[in-house]
């Protein structure tokens, strides 16, 4: 299964995590956009640096070819859907005790 | 590797300017990984395995783990989802200032 095709299912699973799993109503709260905002930001420089400098290659066959930062854009569907679902699980799980 | 030492630089600082107690409770940290890494790391298995990304010998480390995964990857995804939590807890305690701050401001312009 090419990569364009994994990163929108990717993101599609995360979405409905989040509508039948855990209902953290993060994506109504502004401050969960913000953050994302933020780690967009490091994240095209950091990728874009490691894809410029070709440390990292991709098979040019998996991906649909649109880049971003000179990195493919499907980095951006799959750093959505590894932050996202992050924040989901991590705003689902109550600080632990001392912690709140 | 000098890449996620960035990251690490650029997010753990939160911590401790925006007191966030994401690294204070690592319980919390280490359930999050744990539920959130494995979809990840199956995922890079089967793009290495593919070869749909593969790295520069030359500018990693060439330290392969399970699975065909560079060390590096692994780091990846225990580094960037700690960024996230940070980011996003760091944004929930600056954002009540920032609007203290504004409200300031306003109060300040209306007098």
């Amino acid at each position: 299964m090419p990569y364009f095709l994994l990163a929108q299912i990717a993101i599609v699973a995360v979405v409905l995590a989040e509508i039948f799993i855990f209902k953290t109503g993060l994506f109504s709260d502004i401050r969960f956009w913000l953050a994302y905002g933020i780690v967009v930001f490091f994240q095209l420089l950091t990728n874009g640096y490691l894809t410029f400098n070709n440390i990292v290659m991709y098979d040019p066959e998996v991906i649909g070819g649109t880049r971003v930062a000179f990195a493919p854009a499907e980095d951006l569907f799959f750093g959505f859907a590894l932050v996202t679902l992050t924040l989901l699980v991590w705003s689902k799980i109550k600080p632990s005790k001392g912690n709140s | 590797m000098a890449m996620l030492g960035f990251v690490v630089v650029a997010s753990w600082w939160l911590e401790f300017a925006f007191k966030t107690r994401v690294l204070r409770d690592p319980k919390r940290v280490l359930k999050t990984l744990a539920i959130v890494v494995p979809f990840f790391v199956l995922w890079d298995a089967y793009a290495i395995a593919q070869g749909h990304w593969f790295f520069d010998p030359e500018q990693t480390l060439g330290i392969i783990g399970p699975l065909d995964i560079p060390l590096e990857e692994y780091l990846f995804f225990i580094i960037i989802p700690i960024a996230a939590m940070l980011t996003l807890e760091g944004v929930r305690n600056v954002l009540p200032v920032v609007r203290g701050w504004i409200s300031q401001i306003k109060k300040v312009r209306s007098n």
